[in-house]
């Protein structure tokens, strides 16, 4: 046994769950910390808003499936945290936050810096600890790290008092874990998943609905294994995008609000729902009263809360989806499974007819959806991509590839603008020799672009596609559809201010800039090119494009609209 | 259609649990009828009964998992009827002239419970015993003049000899209902 500061104890447990780099940002109450991290193996990068570093321990975590770790101090530090913290919980993405506070005699004065972080945060993490004494820190910490990656993942805040940072405690580790109330189910009932293989044997209808859960349970194998042994059509949602490729003919793409026809189509037309690591979010299933009304529901999830949540489930199964679809897949050998061709048929014959993007040029400027296309194109084919929230995110999910599983960042349940930049920083520091490309927005690049120079002071060369098209462009969309074109406070005026590129330069990057097609392929071509330092382009793209399909907020999905006004037939009139 | 349910929640006496606990049905909309807590047999833990009003079986079953996923929460049991023996206990101060303070006293006796505080033209009484006990209690002594009252939460226990923590070491899911 060794003795040591409470603070140092911190950096050597940090150091002892294998943590090997952080984002944070120093300050009073938090200083006795980042003392001993200098000397640490961790490497700490130095961010320029504590928002950036919680979401750049979310995209370091996504990245990699490790868990993120971001540090600020007491009071405004912390709750800067706040927005990447509730993102995190929304999406499931495991990261500690370590906080300085006042020390213990302080709290409850509204001493200098005081805020309760662990109050504010107490709906928006998985759990959180508030550490009074030095020989407390090592069993938070290890604790913290244990249930942000276990279970259903999710952020786990760790608030330190500066008096235990600076007592002294004597080292120990390993440290048993002692939590009699957190158990979660990881291993599937198998009568109720082989009772999962039957129903499908049975149904004529099925459809995988599948999502972020697989993705934490790096499920991509177990899923192809699933669908190679029972052929149906699989729906991903925006979180689960990438975990059953594109490319696959079973792969009917995105269901929801900005879902395709064929995939809202597959969901509400199914007579069996095998929903996997999916929580029936109101954005996919719209009124949830008409939401696929002739289906049965076989629903997994991690989280026993979810299932029966949203839509009853008329077989639940509580465990891990990659054991649970590895599972399913040897009760499916044993079984005679039914000739699906007819409803495969109709589901891609619904493709056919309703494509996501019919390729119109509109008013002649670039057209965003080509733009995005073109990035994932002539993108490696293991690049990683980011995006921000708006019309270029859903885009983006669209008319990315989406063959490669892991390699989709995108903020999902929370919908955070801001999320891009210091993601793609995180996952690029996770993966530094795959390319990380972010695609923003101009309205989300203003609100956390400060990171680009972290990333170009610390050697973190992601990619920055801005596709600006002076609006907040889905806001505008809404406005045009339901609001009268009566354009209230979404016009950015991004045509005069700021200056993309020299915005970019100022803060150490490489800026470019497209405005036409011509231009698209040589400035990515020359982005590609870049690997000393970030680089931002600028795709200047009409402002008027709208994202289709959609199923207006709050109605049925049988309202869907593949272009303004224009339902879908379900049924072709000749059949 | 509202159902009203007794969940006995055995939680780690952290501090902050309570506050989380509140926090959930705060955000969930969940409506606590009646919340008291207090310690165990086990040091370290605490026992909260918790009398929720869940509009159906399913807000119930979300409640309890919602509850469950609460990293102190060790274990909760919901109180079934019939089986559960469950009391609330209820100070009152009730108005008290010479001449009425025999009928009250003889009241007080019938519903078994006890005068603990006596002033000139007051008498203050202690009841305990199941909700409808105690609001019949207070029908019959509301014609005398409620100066004061005050009310505990319900706590509750199940019959026979088994302890909430016996049952299993895990938490009660009911997923697989
Ligand atoms: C932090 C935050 N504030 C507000 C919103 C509401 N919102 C959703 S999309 C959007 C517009 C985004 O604009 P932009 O980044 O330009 O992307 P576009 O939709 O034009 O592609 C807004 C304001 C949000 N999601 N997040």
């Amino acid at each position: 046994m060794t003795t040591m500061t409470g603070a140092q104890s911190l950096v050597k447990a940090l150091e002892s769950v294998g943590v090997e780099v952080a984002f944070g940002i120093p300050g009073g109450q938090v200083l006795p910390l980042f003392d001993p991290l200098f000397d640490s193996s961790i490497r700490h990068i130095l961010v320029r808003h504590e928002q950036g570093a919680a979401h750049a321990a979310e995209g370091y975590a996504m990245a990699t499936g490790r868990v993120g770790v971001c540090i600020a101090t007491s009071g405004p530090g912390a709750t800067n945290l706040v927005t990447g913290l509730a993102d995190a919980y929304m999406d499931s993405v495991p990261i500690v936050a370590v906080t300085g506070q006042v020390p213990s005699t302080a709290i409850g004065t509204d001493a200098f810096q005081e805020a309760d972080i662990r109050g504010i945060t107490f709906p928006i993490t998985k759990h959180s600890f508030l550490v009074t004494r030095a020989e407390d820190i090592p069993q938070a910490i290890a604790e913290a790290f244990h249930i942000a990656s276990t279970g259903r993942p999710g952020p786990v805040l760790v608030d330190v008092t500066k008096d235990a940072l600076n007592g002294t405690t004597q080292w120990h580790w390993p440290i048993p874990i002692e939590l009699p109330g957190y158990k979660p189910t990881i291993t599937p009932h198998s009568r109720q998943v082989a009772q999962a293989a039957r129903m499908i044997a049975e149904a004529s209808r099925p459809v995988l609905y599948v999502g972020g859960g697989l993705v934490k349970a790096q499920a991509a194998q177990a899923l192809a294994a699933v669908v190679d042994r029972a052929p149906m059509p699989v729906v991903t949602t925006l979180m689960g995008r990438g975990i059953f490729p594109d490319s696959h003919d079973l792969n009917f793409g995105m269901p929801g609000m900005h879902g395709t026809v064929a995939a809202v189509g597959a969901l509400q037309k199914a007579d069996l729902l095998i929903a996997v690591g999916v929580r029936f979010d109101d954005r996919v299933t719209g009124d949830k009263a008409t939401f696929a009304p002739g289906a049965k529901v076989i629903h997994c999830d991690i989280d026993p809360a979810e299932i029966g949540k949203n839509r009853v489930a008329d077989l639940p199964i509580v465990g891990d989806a990659k054991l649970m679809l590895t599972d399913l897949e040897r009760h499916l050998a044993d079984l005679e499974l039914p000739d699906r061709s007819e409803w495969i048929e109709y589901l891609a014959n619904l493709r056919r007819r309703y494509p996501t993007w019919a390729g119109d040029k509109g008013d002649g400027a670039l057209q965003p959806q080509e733009v995005i296309r073109r990035i994932g194109q002539l993108a490696p084919e293991d690049t990683i991509f980011v995006t921000g929230v708006g019309q270029h995110q859903m885009w983006s999910a669209h008319f990315l590839p989406h063959d490669q599983p892991y390699r989709w960042l995108t903020s999902g349940g929370a919908g955070t603008m801001g999320y891009c930049v210091p993601a793609a920083m995180g996952a690029k520091v996770g993966c530094p020799d795959t390319m990380v490309w972010g695609i923003d927005g101009d309205g989300c690049f203003q609100m956390t672009n400060q990171e680009l120079t972290t990333c170009a002071l610390n050697q973190i060369p992601i990619k920055i596609a801005v596709i600006n098209n002076q609006v907040l462009g889905m806001v505008r969309q809404w406005q045009t559809l339901f609001y009268n074109e009566r354009y209230s406070n979404s016009e950015l005026h991004t045509d005069r201010y700021p200056d993309f590129v020299k915005l970019a330069e100022a803060m150490g990057c490489v800026g470019l800039r497209a405005t036409t097609e011509e231009e698209v392929d040589a400035v990515l071509a020359q982005a590609m090119m870049i690997n000393d330092r970030p680089v931002v382009v600028e795709f200047v793209v009409q402002k008027n494009a709208m994202v289709w399909p959609m199923v207006p907020a709050g109605t049925s999905n049988e309202e869907i609209n593949y272009a303004r006004d224009m339902a879908p037939t379900w049924e072709e009139e000749d059949l | 259609m509202s159902t009203v349910i007794t969940l006995s929640v055995l939680v780690q006496n952290n501090p902050g649990v309570l506050a989380r606990i509140a926090g959930l049905f705060a955000r969930r909309g969940f409506n606590i009828e009646s919340l008291s807590v207090g310690p165990t047999e086990r040091e370290g833990y605490s026992r909260i009964t918790l009398v929720v009003d869940s509009r159906d079986a399913n807000t119930a079953e979300q409640i309890t998992k919602q509850l469950n996923k609460l990293v102190e929460v060790v274990k909760i049991t919901e109180m079934e009827k019939g089986q559960t023996v469950r009391r609330e206990l209820i100070l009152v101060k009730v108005k008290a002239t010479a001449s009425e303070r025999g009928d009250i006293l003889a009241l007080v006796d019938t519903f078994r419970g006890k005068v603990v505080d006596v002033a000139a033209d007051a008498l203050m009484i202690e009841v305990t015993g199941k909700f409808g006990k105690i609001q019949a209690f207070l029908e019959m002594i509301a014609p005398y003049g409620i100066k004061e009252l005050v009310q505990s939460g319900s706590v509750a226990l199940a019959r026979g000899s088994k302890a909430i923590t016996d049952r299993s070491r895990d938490k009660t899911i009911r997923v697989n209902r």
